[in-house]
């Protein structure tokens, strides 16, 4: 073991040397596992497709680029982006209140109880809650027996008369999706709220309360701007999980397509993977705009 | 030196030997390599898991000693997406499928010669032109059948309905409800040959002689067709076992499908049945086709004389409700198929049956037709609304 030593010298006469050792690692896992895979699928969005035999032709184009643009395919990405963004606002506006009383009212076991409360849905797999949802959501499941037994099936009918967000039954509506994403994304969503909650000081709302600000005020103008940036990192989260999913959609909903679905079917059915990755650069585009403006914001200055 | 030279090249001859992938069809059968990897349609190839009655792979495993490996795909594209990714040695490939293989080199020829039973092979099948280029054969018949019209009995009052119509129009049912959101239709490009081959009985004008060679205006014609349809739609199938639990939970009155679903629900005690409309069906015809660079030939052919000439044939087509490629399975006793099974399949339903192609540019019935790709965005946005 004689080279121990001389080894172990000139790390320690080194030390950029010891953290190059160190960092080598990690670097290259993100670097070429990570991003060379990223980078290598955006480079596909750049070729096209033979339309009979369904392979790549390997020549720079940017008619892939062009039939993104299509009537249809434009609709995919406007519909995902409505979705995720309806989803992100009804999460935000259902965790507040829970983090809010997690965070300033629960104590000691309550606290546990609303942890796991949270955090229990997490604890099964994603696709056995979907499923059960699907039960939960058919006409002939457990939410439509529910209304029948209180009588309340006309509220129902006439819910899912309305046209765009009713359909047949609530599992193949844009109303069954929406429910199920936001079931899902939910704690992704009361977590960093509860977290940003809990480091507005107590004092400063006691000194709002001091100076004469109703408890609205104290809320608008000194709770609701300090838990922002929670909000902001719970709103990336659900924003961008939605932006990709394409299992819920699949199972629950109305079978239009959405982002996720339409990079599946290009890449895993249709071999188109060009379009399929043109596809793919559109959530990572949203969702660096996002993040720009999420950063400005001060969401990651508690990081 | 020389003999370091001469153990060089012939070592360099052997690495191009191994390398060079099997593209010219195999002439003798080796030992098999301990495994074959097949992607199959669900429910295709079952090893007495799903049903304790229903297998035909552990005797083919331990005779052969060839692992049998399944990945099933739901559609045919994701079939060739698969095959194009590579890892495979068959596929199960129908005839919307198989063409686009063999065009894009994914599979390789084969030596009927090295599968004994291929002389049992229905006649009506051996040279069928979805796996028959040029003379050569490029797979194996494995099974076909029709994609009937499985509607629920209750719905239509026992009596079987007698037109597609039912999918494709708005009405009320027998039972005196409307159709709209109680009917399913194929989540697959090829749908749209179904709505074509409904026009070939209600709109003779438009001249279309097969439902896979479009032109533009027939085209047009079928997605107008379906643009109707998708406001009957509550949600299209793509998972066998979703629209089976939607026919039990979401009360579906009628869908194209296959008879396997048909099988499982009735299995369940669901009131549903299945027919054949006067419009005649689309259905597919699947061929067993092997890899051009499949890594276990010798286990793959072993498995292509296994799907002929073992209780595959019989015991497949009562369980997915399938007619079988080798005509005497429906009669011989190798399985639990009878005489009678194979006529309810329709198996004497052959010439009714428009089977699943390709659509290619230059069709035979008109020079310029609509190809797949365009089939594939535009279904796409027909679902979308569009």
């Amino acid at each position: 073991m004689s080279w121990l030593r001389p080894a172990s010298d000139a790390l320690w006469r080194h030390p950029r040397l010891l953290l190059a050792l160190l960092l080598v690692p990690p670097v290259a896992w993100l670097g070429v596992v990570y991003l060379g895979s990223l980078f290598a699928l955006l480079a596909q969005s750049f070729f096209s497709i033979d339309e009979f035999s369904g392979l790549i032709v390997h020549e720079f184009t940017l008619k892939t680029y062009r039939e993104l643009l299509n009537p249809a395919n434009l609709d995919i990405i406007l519909r995902t982006v409505t979705m995720a963004a309806v989803v992100t606002v009804a999460a935000a506006v259902i965790a507040f209140p829970i983090a809010y009383y997690a965070a300033r009212y629960a104590r000691g076991p309550w606290k546990a109880v609303f942890y796991l409360g949270v955090m229990l849905p997490l604890w099964s797999s994603y696709l056995v809650k979907v499923y059960s949802w699907k039960l939960i959501l058919a006409k002939e499941g457990i939410l439509s027996w529910l209304f029948e037994t209180l009588h309340l099936t006309w509220l129902l009918d006439a819910y899912l008369a309305i046209p765009v967000l009713g359909g047949n039954s609530l599992s193949v509506s844009w109303t069954g999706t929406f429910l199920v994403f936001l079931y899902v994304w939910l704690p992704f969503m009361v977590l960093p709220v509860q977290a940003s909650l809990e480091r507005v000081p107590l004092s400063v709302i006691e000194a709002s309360g001091d100076l004469g600000a109703a408890p609205g005020q104290t809320f608008r103008h000194v709770i609701l701007p300090l838990a922002l940036p929670g909000v902001i990192a719970g709103s990336i989260f659900t924003f961008s999980l939605t932006l990709g999913d394409y299992i819920i959609p699949q199972i629950i909903g109305t079978s239009r397509l959405f982002i996720g679905q339409a990079v599946y079917s290009h890449q895993g059915t249709a071999g188109n993977i060009p379009l399929a990755a043109a596809f793919a650069v559109v959530p990572i585009v949203i969702m660096g705009l996002y993040l720009w403006a999420a950063k400005r914001k001060g969401a990651f200055d508690a990081l | 030196m020389t003999s370091t030279l001469k153990s060089c090249t012939a070592l360099v001859t052997a690495g191009l030997l191994a390398v060079q992938p099997a593209h010219a069809q195999m002439t003798a059968l080796g030992a098999g390599e301990g495994q074959v990897d097949i992607v199959a349609w669900p429910g295709y190839i079952e090893r007495g898991e799903t049903d304790k009655a229903f297998d035909w792979v552990t005797k083919f495993e331990e005779a052969s000693g060839c692992k049998v490996n399944v990945k099933t795909a739901n559609t045919s594209d994701e079939m060739v997406a698969l095959m194009n990714e590579g890892g495979f040695d068959l596929v199960t490939a129908s005839g919307d499928a198989s063409l686009r293989l063999v065009a894009g080199k994914r599979v390789q020829e084969i030596n009927t010669a090295l599968i004994p039973s291929w002389s049992t092979v229905d006649d009506r099948l051996k040279d069928a032109p979805w796996h028959t280029v040029g003379g050569k054969h490029y797979g194996v018949p494995y099974m076909w059948g029709p994609n009937v019209l499985m509607y629920n009995t209750d719905a239509f009052a026992g009596a079987a309905p007698t037109s597609w119509n039912v999918v494709f129009e708005e009405m009320n049912l027998p039972d005196g409800k409307t159709n709209k959101g109680r009917v399913q239709a194929y989540d697959g490009p090829i749908h749209i040959a179904d709505a074509a081959l409904y026009l070939m009985a209600h709109k003779p004008d438009l001249g279309i002689k097969s439902p896979y060679e479009l032109n533009e205006d027939q085209y047009k014609a079928a997605l107008d067709l379906l643009r109707v349809q998708r406001t009957l739609v509550s949600r299209y199938w793509h998972d066998a076992f979703i629209q089976i639990d939607d026919f039990k939970n979401e009360g579906m009155a009628a869908s194209g499908s296959w008879p396997f679903q048909v099988n499982l629900l009735q299995a369940d005690g669901v009131k549903v049945a299945s027919t054949i409309p006067e419009e005649g069906a689309t259905g597919w015809a699947d061929t067993t086709m092997l890899h051009a660079d499949a890594e276990h030939p010798n286990c793959a052919y072993m498995w292509m004389e296994h799907t002929l000439s073992s209780n595959l044939q019989s015991d497949l087509g009562v369980w997915f409700g399938a007619n079988p490629s080798v005509p005497a399975a429906c009669t011989d006793g190798r399985g639990m198929m009878t005489a009678e099974t194979c006529k309810t399949n329709g198996m004497d339903d052959f010439d009714k049956i428009r089977f699943w192609q390709t659509p290619v540019s230059k069709c035979e019935s008109q020079g310029e037709c609509v190809p797949y790709y365009r089939w594939v965005s535009d279904y796409i946005g027909v679902i979308g609304g569009r």
